[in-house]
């Protein structure tokens, strides 16, 4: 978008004006992630800046908030349980949701429009309800308070995102290719196996990311429905910032911000991956 | 199949043609069926984990189980008693009340009961604890005794409030929930302005929520029309830009905003510092609806930004550079061309902020101090601390009547082509 030779002076200031705002809105975007990484290495218990950070001297940062969250056995158990739960429920959400996608791309189902939104309904209804409803119920059938809990309601939450993304890599799947598969002499397990799966796999991981990604992050149903027990880093965070704020929290946050890096810079090798796949090029 | 049903003159006769249906159709059965088969596990599981939990909510905000529970006695005594009548009821009934409070004294079941007619009237619960505490002592005759004890059963309408509650359903949730109560002749009102919370809090959620929504909007609009016209190549790294918020936990961003925001957070100390605020006269940016609107704007802007751009990509640039040689200003282009063409990603774009924006709960209790709390948070308040659940479910439904009704609303308008689709 080159500013036209044929511009006016009008439409030359329209045209600057337009990206500082723009780099405006980048900038109140990606500041709230940035400044949280100096301040936790704060020497002091504090979450602003103190006069020696500003002044770069060396004796005013320090390791201490990262020593105290590694040395903290509440925030380990807190990593070990998030960790737990979000395996589980990812592969369940995989596995639950790339079967049903595969039956939604179908064109002989019945009732498709009634299954994909009760399939969806979990993204759709704010999650204050969910944990509402799950508290009610998981606690008359005697699953809250447990892991098994957490697992079922983190997975209810991730699947969507995986039926999402996986209809979206069918939509655009050559059956022909199974087809082939089958007149060649694959059995239809095989063919699966050996032609579907690995072309739809961009799909399925793209959207079991999602679905980790959800279960980490997720805060409102594991206060409602876990227990003590099962406190997982972001019940942990909400715990901190209620009740003492200390700059723990920013060590985890920083550390938290670089894990979505890397789950950022996954979910975008596998979404061109599967671009280049279906010969969509990205330039 | 097909060798066996096919005549050599390309004719089929009655009975193959008959066969030749059922072969067909069993054909697409069987195909309707394993397509059946596997949407049935998810199907099973959602039904189970998530559909039945939010029906169990719509059964709690109706469900009045508590008198008739633990009342029994008292509540098939009250079947008969005529409330119109301006009469007490007779002694039977006092009795059957004794019986319930020494049982319930017993069991300790009668605080729940009280607890629950409590909600309809107060001092309710003082009126049936306190007067359980000395209901084993009493002997017959009970009308008299009782009302000495306590003034409060010579009083009509508490028993009234009793026989009303006594039923096993009730929609005194759902009138508590639109700030209305019953008065003892079963009319139902709104309550005294001053007392007035969840409809205020109900209204101050959805001007919030449009307010968050038109600011990501206001944000969003140039940024994705300036992703969707830059080369792919800078487009992809900018993007970084918006994605890398969207991939980071909720808290984190939530924390980041009190650090920048507070008293002596990082904004304040720089507008201290550039001499534009006073040391004393500090900007109370967090901790009411203010620091609600800026910490959601920003955590719900991407949900703005990718719709609008996903749509914007599919705009030929060719349409605003025709406009432009046809001796359309830059303005006219734009809201001819341009605008129109994006109404999509704007509608796909707002439904899915706003309906976020509705139902959080998080954010606003973090940030939101005494004014920025929305009708979420009254919701975890009725569950957590004040334990009248009820009264949770019954706001619940409310919040997802209202989300569902304006999703209905954007999918006749906008319907078909949804973009809310993930990158």
């Amino acid at each position: 978008m080159a500013l036209p030779a044929y511009a006016g002076p009008l439409e030359t200031f329209w045209y600057y004006a337009f990206r500082v705002l723009c780099g405006m809105v980048f900038i109140f975007l990606i500041t709230p992630l940035l400044i949280i990484i100096p301040l936790s290495f704060n020497i002091e218990p504090y979450f602003s800046f103190t006069e020696g950070m500003l002044a770069f001297e060396p004796e005013a940062y320090s390791l201490r908030w990262y020593e105290e969250f590694f040395g903290s056995e509440r925030w380990m158990a807190a990593i070990k349980n998030t960790f737990i739960v979000a395996v589980c429920s990812t592969f369940l959400s995989m596995v639950l949701g790339t079967l049903a996608a595969l039956g939604l791309s179908r064109s002989e189902l019945p009732f498709k429009g009634l299954i994909m939104g009760l399939l969806i309904s979990p993204m759709i209804v704010p999650l204050i309800i969910s944990a509402a409803g799950m508290f009610f119920f998981y606690s008359s059938i005697g699953v809250s308070q447990s892991y098994m809990g957490l697992i079922l309601a983190h997975t209810a939450l991730g699947t969507p995102f995986v039926v999402i993304t996986v209809t979206a890599t069918l939509s655009g799947f050559d059956y022909n290719l199974v087809r082939a598969a089958n007149s060649l002499g694959a059995s239809p397990t095989y063919a699966f196996f050996k032609i579907t799966v690995p072309l739809i796999m961009t799909g399925v991981i793209s959207g079991g990311l999602f679905a980790l990604m959800t279960s980490v992050d997720e805060v409102v149903v594991a206060i409602f429905i876990a227990g003590a027990e099962q406190r997982t880093v972001p019940m942990q965070m909400w715990a901190g910032i209620r009740e003492q704020i200390s700059p723990t929290i920013l060590a985890v946050a920083t550390l938290l911000v670089c894990m979505s890096i890397l789950l950022l810079s996954t979910v975008e090798y596998l979404r061109r991956r599967s671009e280049a796949i279906r010969g969509i090029s990205a330039h | 199949m097909m060798a066996n049903t096919v005549e050599a003159e390309g004719q089929l006769t009655p009975d193959e043609q008959k066969r030749l249906t059922s072969d067909m159709h069993r054909s697409l059965r069987r195909k309707k069926f394993r397509a059946l088969f596997l949407v049935a596990p998810l199907l099973i599981f959602i039904m189970v984990t998530f559909v039945s939990p939010i029906a169990s909510m719509l059964f709690r905000s109706i469900d009045n189980p508590q008198v008739s529970e633990y009342m029994p006695n008292t509540t098939a005594a009250l079947a008969d008693w005529d409330g119109d009548k301006n009469e007490l009821p007779n002694e039977a009934t006092y009795a059957a009340l004794v019986k319930d409070l020494v049982e319930g004294r017993k069991n300790h079941t009668i605080g729940k009961a009280a607890t629950r007619l409590n909600y309809e009237k107060s001092q309710m619960r003082s009126l049936i604890v306190g007067t359980a505490r000395k209901a084993a002592r009493l002997k017959p005759p009970y009308k008299e005794q009782l009302i000495k004890i306590k003034k409060g059963w010579g009083d009509i309408d508490n028993w009234r409030v009793i026989k009303r509650e006594s039923k096993p359903y009730t929609a005194s949730y759902y009138i508590a929930a639109f700030d209305m109560e019953t008065t003892p002749d079963g009319e139902i009102k709104m309550l005294p302005e001053n007392q007035r919370v969840y409809l205020q809090m109900l209204w101050r959620t959805v001007w919030m929520s449009v307010l968050i929504t038109v600011l990501t909007l206001v944000l969003g609009y140039p940024v994705s029309y300036l992703l969707a016209s830059l080369p792919m190549r800078i487009a992809n790294t900018l993007m970084i830009l918006v994605l890398l918020p969207f991939w980071t936990s909720l808290l984190v961003r939530t924390s980041s905003w009190i650090a920048l925001l507070q008293g002596q957070g990082v904004i304040n100390d720089i507008l201290v510092w550039f001499g534009l605020v006073n040391d004393e006269s500090r900007l109370s940016m967090i901790y009411n609806a203010t620091g609600t609107v800026i910490a959601m704007t920003h955590i719900l802007l991407p949900f703005m930004i990718l719709p609008l751009y996903s749509v914007m990509k599919t705009i030929p640039p060719s349409y605003m550079r025709a406009a432009r040689s046809l001796g359309a200003t830059p303005y006219t282009a734009f809201i001819k061309v341009y605008l129109p063409q994006s109404v999509p990603g704007i509608s796909a774009g707002a439904i899915l902020v706003f309906i976020l924006a509705i139902g959080y709960y998080i954010t606003p209790a973090l940030v939101g101090g005494q004014t920025g709390q929305f009708i979420g948070n009254m919701i975890a308040y009725h569950m957590q601390s004040s334990l009248n659940w009820g009264l949770a479910a019954a706001l619940g439904v409310v919040l997802l009547a209202l989300v569902l009704g304006i999703y209905a609303i954007y999918s006749r308008l906008f319907g078909g082509n949804n973009q809310m689709t993930l990158r």
